[in-house]
């Protein structure tokens, strides 16, 4: 939509196709947006997006099977504008976007799925729609994740699963004065939380839950390829339905009305999940081109897909000018993207994937942070063990050995 | 909450047709059955009588994990026609 709403200000005959009934119905996220990296991407824009709360607290929770830690960090620096991120939801969010691009002379067409490309001859010169043909000079696919338009033009290969994660979300209804109490807030303030441990079962991923005005996003991810191999296996939706009953979590939802129930794949190979970004007469963008990219605490996708829109329309628009629509010409996108925040930083954090999918983050460091905790707050029966002995003990079980060892070295990869 | 249940919050229109079509041949062999767990629809399960792989299409959120999961490629699944499947109201 970024790239539509560029061209169609440029004055280009754009038309935006949506397999939805409106922009944003086929669209998940998990919910939070970073404004500054794409704020100048989308020029006077962001200051009136309806976003739902700008987010002050961060709240990380870490989960053994029966207890919990939980660190939250505030700062006040966040209060005051310009706001750092904001929860969003996209039906919400896509909706008003489409409103600005068909402002600018867009045509948005909803219900509108893309079957296939139209070629001539090494060129992309189209889409095929059921059984309309559209040509068009250049194509920018930015139909997702899953993007069967970048597999057909040959621009990347069928996807595997141990690149991916499933994420379940919940949507739960509460009044706005009740998150702003429960979550210790001021009216337009949001909260972020994110939970690590037992609820994944061991299996790479965690969960979400973010304040919307008056909902919230609660979820889950887990890597596809983990689910496939589990021994006695659980389904994603039942650990979801564990994960939602953990006290740590009904504490925040509890008399929440269920409103919606979403799920979406992530793509977790960062930088190596890029597949070629350009062919003759064709872009891909976004989650189409496998941009996101997990930091453990942070994770990014939207921020990318605003900015590579924004770069699809500026090189589109000068091959239009030019003349030449040639994958050579087109290959611009990818060096403007080098040196843009979008394949610089999926290049930086190239290898923090190795480090996050180390099952040790999601088994032994929580089962340690809990003994240690238990041990130092436990009063019993007999005489009390001097703390720096209760500590050493757990470290000893846990993390002073080889393997610890290894994972403090592989730190070094973030 | 069970998972149906869920699911019968969403706003889905469904096409009398499946956008989902599994190879029985492939699904027969398959030690693993990773589509199981793997659904977050949970839409997948065997019938036992059968011996077949069943697939409630109705449910679908359209996430497409079941079709990176199976790498027997025994899933053929394309997004629903224009106008059906789910619907997102919040997303």
């Amino acid at each position: 939509m970024t790239a539509a709403y560029h061209l169609a200000t440029a004055g280009r005959q754009v038309i935006l196709l949506e397999r939805g009934d409106a922009p944003g119905s086929k669209n998940v996220t998990g919910g939070r947006i970073y404004v500054d990296p794409i704020k100048d991407y989308l020029p006077g824009l962001i200051a009136e997006a309806p976003f739902e709360r700008h987010v002050v607290k961060e709240i990380i929770t870490v989960l053994d099977d029966d207890a919990s830690v939980q660190l939250e960090y505030a700062n006040d620096g966040w209060r005051s504008e310009p706001y750092m991120s904001y929860t969003v939801l996209r039906a919400t969010f896509d909706s008003w976007l489409a409103e600005k691009v068909s402002e600018k002379g867009a045509f948005v067409i909803p219900k509108k799925k893309v079957d296939d490309l139209l070629w001539e001859e090494d060129r992309v010169v189209g889409i095929k729609a059921g059984d309309e043909e559209i040509g068009a000079h250049i194509v920018i696919a930015a139909d997702g994740a899953l993007s069967f338009m970048a597999e057909k033009a040959g621009l990347r290969k069928p996807l595997e699963p141990r690149n991916y994660a499933v994420a379940i979300k919940e949507i739960y209804r509460l009044d706005e004065k009740t998150i702003d109490d429960r979550f210790g807030l001021q009216p337009g303030e949001g909260a972020a939380n994110l939970f690590v441990g037992a609820i994944t079962r061991g299996m790479f991923g965690g969960g979400f839950l973010y304040t919307n005005r008056d909902t919230l996003s609660l979820g889950i991810v887990v890597g596809i390829d983990d689910l496939s191999r589990q021994k006695n296996p659980v389904a994603a939706s039942q650990l979801m339905e564990e994960f939602s009953a953990r006290p740590e979590v009904q504490r925040w939802i509890r008399g929440g009305e269920l409103k919606e129930y979403a799920a979406h794949i992530i793509s977790e190979a960062g930088a190596g999940g890029i597949p070629k970004l350009y062919t003759g007469g064709m872009l891909i963008a976004g989650d189409a081109a496998g941009f996101s990219l997990n930091l453990g605490l942070t994770v990014r996708g939207m921020e990318f897909a605003v900015a590579s829109g924004a770069i699809a329309a500026g090189v589109t628009n000068e091959a239009l000018t030019k003349g030449d629509l040639s994958a050579t010409f087109l290959s611009r996108y990818e060096q403007q993207l080098k040196e843009s925040f979008v394949l610089s930083d999926m290049e930086t954090f190239r290898h923090t994937r190795d480090v996050l999918e180390n099952k040790r983050l999601f088994t032994v460091y929580p089962k340690f942070l809990s003994e240690l905790l238990v041990a130092l707050f436990t009063i019993g029966p007999g005489k009390k063990e001097p703390l720096y002995a209760s500590a050493k003990a757990a470290a000893r079980k846990y993390i002073l050995n080889w393997e610890g060892c290894k994972d403090m070295l592989s730190m070094r990869k973030m | 909450m069970k998972v149906e249940e869920k699911i019968a919050l969403d706003a889905i229109k469904n096409d009398r047709e499946s956008h989902i079509k599994l190879d029985q041949k492939i699904c027969g062999t398959c030690p693993e059955r990773m589509c199981i767990p793997v659904c977050p629809g949970h839409l997948y399960s065997l019938n036992e009588e059968t011996g077949d792989m069943v697939v409630e299409y109705a449910g679908c959120l359209e996430c497409g994990s079941c079709k990176i999961a199976c790498i027997y490629k025994s899933i053929d699944w394309d997004y629903p026609a224009d106008g059906y499947g789910v619907q997102y109201r919040y997303g």
